[in-house]
């Protein structure tokens, strides 16, 4: 059992699987930046989690439910959650775009599932994510291989931050949509052991007059034949 | 590196900014004259009696839009930052190199040598515009000289000589510094360096924007979660921003003299822009003061390659950049600090 200052955010695993580094930059070392894409994500949350519960036919809807699970040590918000006549419980999850290629979302919904299932003493066999760009919703069944594989990543996740882990940065397609890439400056590590002689090159200067910088075209006009 | 953040400066004395949603309101005698949005800010600088509204303070807090208060012409009074809880463990290992003389020693010989192989290249880049024969080769000689200082720099065994070195250098370069006016007239030559008060015009426009430096450097330390009043080059004393300090070591000369040495040659700043008072202290008017941020903000929009990233980023943006890097090296990512050396 955990303790409620050991609890992990649940948003932290979808961070996990897109890339370590960024998980750790944002939950080790506390960075945040925003992009058009996280801007647009918490839109979106915020306007699933808008509006009143509600009872449509023989399912009561409610949105923006907290959700905590002492014994796997998270703590989340899902978007909505349906419970049916009968005690059904169907947990649903807003996401823009299109479905991604990796299980991110799917363990993020999962994970959602795994507290609910603590919290309400139910089991819970599927659930939804609903993409904006499709606008309908895509099943996911929480069979053995999902829930191992949350498990799985829940436990890289914890591990990471209780070791205050930053793992080292490679430059990857995908850092062109990460928010963070400015803070974590995948670059720099293209020299990782190159730095110190990187400077020696850099302070290695003639004697020669000639060697006049030209990375600045700023002029501070010295050569003005009438001043202004 | 593609965004670049503006920065918000008001001198208006009187001026009242507020919060309106998540926009900034500046007020002057109770009428709105500006809104803007507070995520196009990366920072707000106060100069001379201006008055903030504590609501407006906690939206710029948690926005990570830093406040500075300043008097008009640059001095530091005080400045709001939000809680940064985060990076304990960045600020930490800061503290350990900080403690240790062989860390501080190295980091600062970087800061020292990029800031006087920076100086040295804006000597040899007005000494390659200039047109008077003389002034070309005092400038050509003075950079010479500065390359056994930057070796000296690199090589220095205390921080004790590193300064010393440092001071040397800036003596050296500043002797030349009227070299790199084209238009000499009286009342507008550099004297000797003089701060608190500047004793000469051109002290008084140095001194103004090193301040606004200072302001960018620590909004920069601020964002990567590096503390600003811990330096290494630059001993810990209250209220002095000892890394902001370190950093802007490699901007002063690329960023501030050059910035200075244009407004003069293109005659945007003359001699009847200054006051001077019965104590003998120069300070810059009102309205020139305006022009010299507004020459400043468009500097800092200037595109140009970071030499060590090789990748486009904005003059405005080096700054952070430095810091970045600088994190990037006390938390191991990589072998050494790159500081920003214009070539």
């Amino acid at each position: 059992m955990f303790t409620d200052n050991q609890l992990l955010p649940i948003s932290a695993l979808q961070h996990l699987i897109f890339c370590e580094r960024q998980c750790a930059l944002i939950h080790v070392e506390q960075l945040w930046a925003e992009n058009v894409l996280t801007v647009e994500g918490r839109h979106l949350h915020d306007k699933a989690h808008d509006g009143p519960s509600e009872t449509a036919r023989d399912i009561r809807i409610a949105r923006g439910l907290w959700l905590k699970s002492n014994r796997l040590g998270l703590i989340g918000q899902a978007d909505v959650v349906e419970f049916h006549r009968g005690g059904v419980v169907r947990p649903i999850e807003y996401k823009r775009g299109k479905p991604k290629k990796d299980a991110s979302d799917r363990i993020q919904l999962c994970a959602q599932t795994l507290c609910l299932e603590e919290m309400l003493e139910t089991d819970i066999d599927e659930g939804f994510l609903f993409y904006g760009t499709r606008k309908r919703r895509t099943k996911v069944e929480f069979d053995a291989s999902i829930r191992d594989l949350t498990m799985r990543k829940i436990e890289r996740l914890r591990q990471m931050i209780e070791d205050r882990e930053t793992p080292t940065a490679r430059r990857m397609p995908k850092c062109e949509k990460c928010s963070l890439v400015e803070l974590c400056l995948p670059d720099s590590q293209r020299f990782r052991n190159g730095v110190a002689a990187w400077n020696d090159r850099q302070f290695h200067c003639d004697d020669d007059v000639d060697d006049v910088p030209e990375t600045d075209p700023f002029d501070i006009g010295l050569d003005l034949l009438e001043p202004r | 590196m593609k965004k670049h953040l503006n920065t918000l400066f008001v001198t208006t004395e009187g001026a009242y900014l507020k919060k309106d949603g998540q926009a900034v309101v500046v007020s002057i005698e109770k009428q709105n004259r500006l809104r803007l949005p507070l995520h196009n800010l990366d920072g707000i600088v106060c100069l001379g009696n201006i008055m903030c509204s504590p609501a407006l303070m906690g939206a710029c807090a948690r926005a990570g839009v830093s406040i500075s208060f300043l008097t008009p012409y640059g001095g530091f009074i005080a400045a709001v930052n939000g809680y940064s809880p985060g990076n304990v463990l960045l600020r930490r290992e800061q503290y350990r190199r900080a403690d240790d003389p062989d860390s501080t020693l190295h980091i600062a010989r970087h800061f020292v040598s990029a800031k006087i192989a920076n100086s040295r290249s804006v000597l040899l880049r007005a000494a390659r515009d200039s047109r008077d024969a003389e002034s070309k080769s005092a400038l050509q000689s003075t950079a010479k000289l500065m390359m056994r200082n930057i070796r000296a720099a690199r090589n220095a065994t205390t921080l004790d000589s590193l300064r010393g070195t440092e001071g040397e250098s800036a003596n050296t370069y500043f002797s030349v510094f009227n070299q790199m006016m084209s238009n000499r007239v009286k009342g507008m030559e550099f004297t000797f360096r003089s701060r608190r008060p500047p004793l000469d015009r051109i002290n008084a426009l140095l001194s103004f924007l090193y301040s606004m430096l200072t302001h960018d450097a620590r909004s920069a330390c601020e964002a990567t979660g590096l503390d600003a009043a811990v330096g290494f080059l630059h001993r810990d004393r209250p209220g002095r921003p000892g890394l902001s300090l370190d950093l802007i070591e490699e901007f002063r000369a690329f960023l501030a003299d050059r910035l200075v040495l244009s407004l003069l040659n293109r005659k945007q700043i003359q001699a009847r822009d200054f006051d001077v008072t019965e104590s003998g202290a120069v300070l810059l008017k009102e309205k020139p003061r305006k022009e010299v941020l507004a020459a400043y903000q468009k500097r800092k929009q200037d595109v140009i390659t970071h030499p060590f990233l090789n990748e486009k980023t904005t003059v405005g943006l080096l700054v952070h950049l430095q810091a970045r890097l600088l994190a990037r090296y006390l938390r191991g990512d990589i072998d050494d600090y790159p500081p920003f050396v214009w070539r």
